[in-house]
């Protein structure tokens, strides 16, 4: 079982101003994002940009994270740095974008998880290793669903013109 | 079975007779609007095509507008080469509802669309930007969406597997008192509400004051739903939609109008009795940490932005122009104000509001985001507070961390120029 370790801890509401600063939007490309994450948290984005966050690690957030502006670099910033974001819930264009990139996230409306925690995520349930504790997931929309599958809403949608569709 | 407004309009967009709650529908799209973002679109939309062998051709250019307003002139040699790059792709693709830097037909996007009649009821409009509410004032339903969505729509004409939203019923009525305006009840509303409260849901307005309110306030209403979470804000269009769409936009083909069905089914109902309200303030650093001003009159101000997509109208300038007549912007204070579009900003200056405005101290800028979300001009200082119009006060969205913005409607904002600090207009008149 493949376990995941919380990097960074965040209240609810957390606007897509705090997870990539206006200031850095005339930076679009999801290659030239990442710097950005996070950028006035300094201690963290210096972090994530020094490599001492292992791919794969885990934000846990409080409730509506992504909410505001549709930006979607601060979907590409934190898929960047292929971070998984366990949230308590996700803003609609927030989740909506991070579904089309294909960012890994999951709705987790109980979470409990403080930085440095260890957590095993299967099938519908996050398991705290460090507290013990078990959360159950949501399923993400199943709507989008078809979406997920193709690995994004690019392929998704290369596959309907090429379909005729 | 009965339908709210947003069911009957996604019914009509996919020729159904009825949809309900969470059905999953693929609706066209009538307006796909983007600004300079659009930059970041374009890659996304090329690279769907790479490989495929195919051009890569959107699906209708009529039915697409690119709005430059976020970096206007640009701020930056990297924002001018985003801005190039588009200026070409609208060349190339034949797009013409596109508003280049202009002191004629340029201004903010959710300013632009409404008054050139690009918006209509019962339509479908999406926007690389969450403001796309705005539109619901005319009674479409129109939402923000992020940059590769808006690819795939370019590509396709549709929205794919987009779920029916429920509705929250808004019932206003009772006039609202003097120097109360739409942007304290819809403060009001996110107060009541949470940043959470319509997550995933529209809100709909009806009652005695939106029915009496002009296009103008009910743009207001609208653009700050998303600020509750809504997915959309709606106003079912009547008399006044039409006067807009005749009189100020200049709309001459046939307007097709239709309202949600009386025994509609809504998640929630919400009361307002809008002559009961007194000036709002959204504090530091959520909007839904919405006080009465008498809460926090007092606060010491270093500056004051009246404008953007949210309160820059010509009736939003009319108000600050009152008040600031023949007076003086406190010395220590700077007072921004931007207005939403050139049109507005020609008819204040026709009106005398924008020398009113000068000539007392406020600095005038050119149409455009300005300083609402910390990109261009106005930022602020190290511990420094601004008192705006606009419509987010998140920590660092007026380009410093450190600063703190309240909002307000532009009256509050006028009043309190006067005298450097958070000042109530109906104890200062």
């Amino acid at each position: 079982m493949k376990t995941i370790k919380v990097m960074l801890k965040v209240a609810d509401d957390v606007s897509t101003d705090i997870i990539y600063p206006g200031r850095f939007m005339a930076t679009v490309l999801p290659a030239e994002t990442p710097q950005f994450a996070f950028a006035d948290n300094a201690d963290f984005n210096r972090r994530l940009k020094a490599g001492e966050i292992p791919s794969g690690s885990a934000l846990v957030a409080g409730k509506n994270f992504g909410c505001g502006s549709s930006r979607e670099q601060a979907v590409s910033t934190l898929k960047g740095y292929d971070l998984a974001v366990i949230a308590r819930d996700i803003s609609r264009i927030f989740l909506q974008s991070a579904i089309n990139l294909g960012l890994n996230i999951i709705i987790c409306p109980e979470i409990e998880a403080a930085e440095g925690d260890e957590l095993e995520i299967t099938g519908g349930k996050v398991h705290n290793r460090t507290s013990g504790k078990s959360f159950d997931t949501n399923p993400l929309p199943k709507a989008r669903q078809a979406i997920i599958d193709a690995g994004g809403l690019i392929p998704y949608t290369r596959k309907l013109i090429m379909s005729g569709k | 079975m009965a339908m709210t407004y947003v069911q009957k309009l996604l019914a009509k967009a996919t020729a159904r007779a009825q949809t309900a709650v969470g059905e999953v529908l693929e609706p066209q799209v009538n307006l796909a609007m983007s600004h300079e973002n659009g930059a970041l679109v374009i890659s996304q939309f090329e690279e769907i095509y790479k490989g495929t062998g195919r051009e890569a051709k959107v699906w209708n250019p009529d039915n697409i507008a690119i709005i430059f307003d976020h970096r206007v002139p640009a701020e930056s040699s990297k924002t001018a080469c985003n801005q190039g790059k588009i200026r070409g792709f609208v060349a190339k693709q034949g797009i013409r509802k596109f508003h280049d830097v202009r002191g004629d037909v340029g201004g903010i996007c959710h300013q632009i669309l409404p008054e050139n009649g690009y918006v209509r009821p019962g339509s479908v409009v999406v926007g690389t930007d969450s403001h796309t509410t705005t539109h619901g004032a005319l009674g479409a339903f129109a939402f923000g969406v992020g940059a590769t969505e808006m690819a795939s729509v370019w590509a396709l004409g549709r929205l794919l597997n987009i779920e029916v939203p429920a509705a929250i019923k808004v019932v206003v009525n009772g006039k609202l008192p003097d120097y109360v305006y739409a942007k304290d009840l819809i403060l009001h509303i996110i107060g009541r509400l949470s940043a959470q409260g319509a997550n995933y849901k529209v809100l709909e307005f009806h009652g005695g004051t939106i029915r009496t309110m002009p296009t103008s306030g009910r743009l207001t209403l609208c653009n700050m739903s998303v600020e509750a979470g809504a997915t959309a804000g709606m106003v079912p269009p009547d008399e006044e939609t039409l006067r807009y769409l005749r009189e100020e936009a200049g709309v001459t083909d046939k307007i097709e109008t239709f309202g949600p069905d009386a025994d509609a089914v809504y998640a929630q109902v919400l009361e307002i009795d809008a002559s009961k309200l007194t000036p709002q303030i959204a504090c530091p650093h959520t909007v839904d940490n919405v006080k009465p001003i008498s809460e926090v009159k007092g606060t010491k101000l270093n500056q004051i932005v009246i404008g953007s997509c949210t309160n820059g109208r010509l009736d939003d300038l009319e108000a600050a122009a009152k008040i600031l007549k023949g007076r003086r912007v406190i010395d220590g204070t700077r007072m921004l104000v931007f207005p939403a579009s050139w049109r507005i900003y020609h008819k204040a200056m026709d009106l005398g509001y924008i020398q009113d405005i000068s000539r007392a101290g406020a600095v005038v800028c050119n149409p455009g985001c300005g300083p609402c979300l910390g990109i261009h001009q106005g930022a602020l200082g190290d511990n420094e507070v601004a008192l705006a119009t606009t419509n987010r006060n998140f920590k660092g969205r007026m380009g410093n961390p450190k600063a703190e913005v309240y909002l307000c409607s532009p009256a509050v904002a006028a009043a309190s120029a006067l005298t450097g600090v958070i000042t109530d207009p109906t104890e200062a008149k």
